[in-house]
């Protein structure tokens, strides 16, 4: 049999290269705020392990220049992903000295390159794979257990970023579930408003570019300029309403946070409720008439479910953009995991910043990867054309 | 003059073109006829390599095609397709103009080229020449299509599907448009078509494919008279041959000396037309008269009658 | 009088636009109800016109670095040369942009530290993907009888793609720029949290003293840049489409 080089095998093969013998594996700080010193594999693995992890390396370079089958090299990612996680923790007990509890050990360059080389390994036997929606979801179910399980093991606890964690459970476990609550909490409410907004666009043509234009304009605003300008309306309401604040409406915190997620929510709604419902054959719509539906028969039996895939995709764009844009509430007091990011910032603890950014990286990849199954799932349900 | 010999294209393991050997005379019109996935347009993509053969070759004039880069040889070699192709960022000067402009002609030689196209398409020069192509109707847009193609004055023209997009009555125009435009220049035309009316109205030759193969490769008349093969009979289609027949011939060659009355035929219109006008009239002889209106003689069912029957 | 009242609009925003950021003391009236009495009404910890300049210059920096990049990677995976990337750069942009701007902007300054370069890093990343995918998908949609009449006339390759593909592709491009632009004007005032010179820092200050004038400025002289170019850059597609018969 001919070998066969994979172009694409090449470029990551480099990259594996350089992050294995060239760049530092992890990084050793005295404590958390001063410069880090650097340690290559050797230096930050237990001697057989770095070694072995050398090797493996090796052995995954051949495999991968080589035109392996599509599963041997997922297969191959998983692994080296599951490994490399595994070892950075091990480099952490191995770098701390004993009974230092001031000393931070963090993954470096070398562990990211890496990393990133198998993540792209991994994403590349994916997409050529073409799963199924159920199976991404189910992969992306046993990652999560994958993460979850070396979390509650403990084999991170000695990593930097978990002793940030670790000294703030309480608060994390709070923000999280404020972060959740700000970014579905104004989903839900954009769906409840858009969707018969939508539709009230679609049925009424000269109200259409006026609210488009407006929830366009409304998306330029800067979101941390958004947030401010809320703050006194909403203060006001809340001195001046009766009630408001026993709801807990206020002019800083989570209220103006919520309610400019629910402005920027509103485009992708709207507009994809606009451009879905718009591309209904004409032939069904002629057909839901000519055999004596009403409007409102229509509406639910024909428009809507055939129109569902694409506001579904305007859902996705929402929720993922919101995941990203709750961090911001933080500025103005609205909680959420960009209280560990600006934090982290103000104190240049890079490892508070990581706590924070890591989980919202982490929440909007999910949801993505999950709404891009639904979308699929529900444009491909039998019976309908793709 | 076009020598394909035993060329050969293979994907993988489907054989698509399968040892074909024919000679394709210059200043001809070759039809390639045949049903989709019979393997025509690939043979004929392969004359200007825009497919590379698996085995085999073509020489142009004596000279392999093989011997100059594709791009080199595309440029001496014109080209039009179905749905015409047109550049739709460039006007249709700028478009017929391309391949002039490849070539590296003078701006003069070229915008000379482009007025003497369009004209010869009637197309207005100072009206239709800063147009941007979706400004044209559906065959005003075929014959750009088919001047650009020309405009470098190619010996050879391949045309792929090039009427197929259009309404019969425009494609009728279109088809006459080409055969006087070939008697023009005295290009050598291949074409590629599966409607057997097209390649009974315009081929001097008619090369069949199915399944990669050439079953028969010959004159419109003498396939009439003797399919080589059952398939051949099916394509040509048993019901339609002695009209096919005489639709090959003009009324010119069907004139018979006498008088006639009625309302005259001209000697241009095909045998088969001038059945049609007998019928329709309903009677036995047509006067004939020239392209300059004089009296020829006469054409009459009975002399038509004979020219269907299948030649002894 | 409709068709000229969009542009009017424009042509006004941007007068006023200017004449805030030159003499802005002339819209402190404006501005004063906004603030309690002794606050200041105008953001006067600095130039307003050579922040807003800085904030267009990062923008600009990372716009301009992204288009090259994205362009010309988009190019190499539409080639057959490079047809091996297509399936994985097609979920990379996927994945890439469920980053959220900001998680970018934090995860930047570990590896470069505080001030522009972080902003910039940043706005340069989240900005190749809507111009790499949108140069992907206006590389890779031409019309094949197009593609094919090209090869048909003897272009070569390089001819093919300048003469043809890109110039085709071209409206698709440009609305992956504004798309990116448009994002990058507003994610470049969270810069401002990691000490870059934008019009954040207004936002920020009017936040930290309790300013609503400040803050009212700063954003509405983003969304007003925003918007302004947004169009520019519509106007400029549609002339583009139009010529290219993509109507």
């Amino acid at each position: 049999m001919r070998l066969k080089i994979d172009k694409l095998g090449v470029v990551i093969a480099a990259l594996l290269a350089y992050g294995a013998f060239l760049a530092p594996f992890a990084q050793f700080r005295a404590n958390r705020i001063v410069p880090g010193e650097a340690r290559s594999i050797l230096e930050a693995l237990p001697a057989g392990l770095g070694a072995a992890l050398l090797a493996f390396v090796m052995i995954s370079i051949i495999l991968i220049v080589l035109k392996t089958p599509t599963i041997v090299r997922l297969v191959l990612g998983l692994v080296a992903l599951l490994v490399l996680a595994v070892l950075i923790g091990l480099s952490a007990g191995h770098l701390t000295p004993p009974e230092n509890t001031y000393a931070r050990v963090s993954p470096a360059s070398g562990f990211w390159l890496l990393s990133f080389a198998f993540a792209l390994v991994t994403a590349d036997a994916l997409a050529r794979l073409k799963l199924s929606p159920f199976a991404r979801v189910a992969l992306l179910a046993a990652v999560a257990g994958a993460i979850a399980a070396l979390l509650m093991s403990g084999a991170w606890d000695g990593l930097s970023i978990l002793k940030e964690y670790g000294s703030r459970a309480e608060t994390f476990w709070l923000e999280a579930s404020r972060h959740v609550v700000l970014a579905l909490g104004s989903l839900a409410a954009a769906t409840l408003v858009g969707l018969p907004l939508g539709i009230l666009c679609h049925r009424v043509e000269a109200l259409r570019a006026g609210v488009l234009n407006v929830l366009n304009i409304i998306q330029t605003i800067p979101s941390i300029a958004l947030f401010g300008l809320l703050i006194a309306p909403l203060g006001w309401i809340a001195l001046h309403v009766p009630g408001a604040q026993a709801h807990g409406i206020r002019g800083i915190g989570a209220a103006p946070a919520f309610v400019a997620l629910f402005l920027y929510s509103l485009l992708p709604v709207v507009a994809n409720t606009v451009v879905g419902l718009a591309g209904v054959p004409r032939d069904a719509n002629d057909a839901a008439r000519g055999i004596g539906m009403t409007d409102r028969q229509r509406l639910f039996g024909v428009e809507l479910p055939l129109a569902f895939p694409v506001i579904l995709t305007g859902i996705r764009i929402v929720l993922v953009q919101n995941i990203g844009l709750a961090t911001i509430a933080a500025l103005i007091g609205g909680g959420g995991f960009g209280v560990f990011v600006f934090q982290g910032i103000g104190q240049t603890a890079m490892d508070l910043v990581l706590l924070g950014a890591v989980p919202t990286v982490a929440l909007a990849f999910a949801a993505a990867i999950v709404l891009d199954a639904a979308t699929e799932l529900s444009s491909n349900k039998p019976g309908r054309a793709a | 003059m076009i020598e394909i010999d035993s060329i050969t294209k293979r994907y993988g393991d489907t054989t698509v073109v399968d040892n074909v050997s024919m000679t394709i005379a210059p200043r001809t019109i070759t039809v390639i006829v045949g049903t989709s996935g019979s393997g025509k347009t690939t043979l004929m993509r392969m004359i200007n390599r825009l497919v590379e053969p698996t085995s085999g070759k073509i020489l142009i004039d004596g000279e392999p095609n093989s011997a100059i880069p594709g791009y080199e040889l595309r440029r001496r070699i014109g080209y039009a397709i179905q749905g015409h192709g047109l550049f739709p960022h460039r006007t249709v000067g700028e478009n017929i103009a391309t391949v002039p402009t490849l070539l590296g002609w003078e701006k003069s030689r070229i915008d000379a080229k482009v007025k003497e196209l369009l004209t010869l398409f009637q197309l207005d020069p100072a009206a239709f020449g800063p147009r941007y192509p979706h400004e044209l109707s559906g065959g005003q847009q075929q014959r750009v299509g088919v001047a650009r193609a020309l405009a470098a004055e190619p010996n050879i023209l391949l045309m792929d599907e090039p009427f197929g997009a259009l309404d019969p009555v425009i494609r009728a125009k279109a088809q006459e448009d080409l055969l006087a435009i070939q008697k023009h220049f005295g290009t050598t035309i291949v074409l590629v078509t599966h409607d057997m009316e097209e390649a009974f109205h315009l081929a001097d030759k008619i090369a069949v494919m199915d399944k990669g193969r050439i079953v028969q490769y010959a004159a419109p008349e003498e396939m009439l008279v003797n399919p080589a093969t059952d398939f051949v009979e099916t394509l040509i289609g048993a019901g339609e041959r002695p009209f096919r027949l005489l639709s090959i011939g003009s009324v010119g060659e069907a004139t018979e000396a006498g008088e006639a009355e009625g309302e005259a035929i001209a000697a241009a219109t095909s045998q088969r037309d001038a059945l049609s006008a007998l019928l329709w009239a309903g009677r036995d002889a047509l006067p004939v008269v020239g392209a300059d209106g004089t009296r020829l003689g006469r054409v009459t069912l009975a002399g038509l009658a004979r020219r269907a029957a299948r030649p002894q | 009088m409709k068709r000229y009242l969009p542009n009017l609009l424009r042509l006004a925003a941007l007068i006023i636009l200017i004449a805030f950021l030159v003499q802005p003391m002339l819209f402190e009236p404006l501005l004063k109800p906004l603030v309690q009495a002794n606050a200041p009404a105008v953001y006067n910890q600095g130039s307003l016109l050579s922040l807003t300049l800085s904030h267009l210059a990062t923008v600009f920096t990372a716009t301009l670095a992204a288009t090259i990049v994205a362009v010309g990677l988009a190019i190499l995976v539409t080639r057959p040369i490079g047809a091996e990337f297509l399936p994985l750069s097609r979920s990379l942009v996927n994945i890439g942009q469920t980053f959220p701007p900001v998680a970018v902007l934090a995860l930047a300054v570990p590896a470069v530290g505080f001030g522009e370069k972080p902003t910039l890093i940043a706005l340069f990343l989240y900005g190749l993907l809507p111009i790499f995918e949108n140069a992907m998908t206006g590389l890779s949609t031409l019309p094949p009888a197009i593609v094919e009449a090209a090869r048909g006339t003897g272009m070569t390759a390089w001819q093919r793609l300048t003469k043809v593909e890109i110039p085709l592709a071209l409206p698709v491009i440009l609305a992956g720029i504004r798309l990116s632009v448009t994002i990058s004007l507003a994610t470049a005032t969270i810069g401002s949290t990691v000490a870059a010179k934008t019009l954040g820092e207004v936002i920020i200050a009017g936040l930290q003293s309790n300013n609503l004038a400040f803050v009212l400025q700063g954003g509405v002289v983003v969304a007003v840049l925003a918007v302004l170019i947004y169009d520019a850059f519509s106007a400029v597609e549609r002339v583009l489409s139009r010529r290219a018969g993509r109507v």
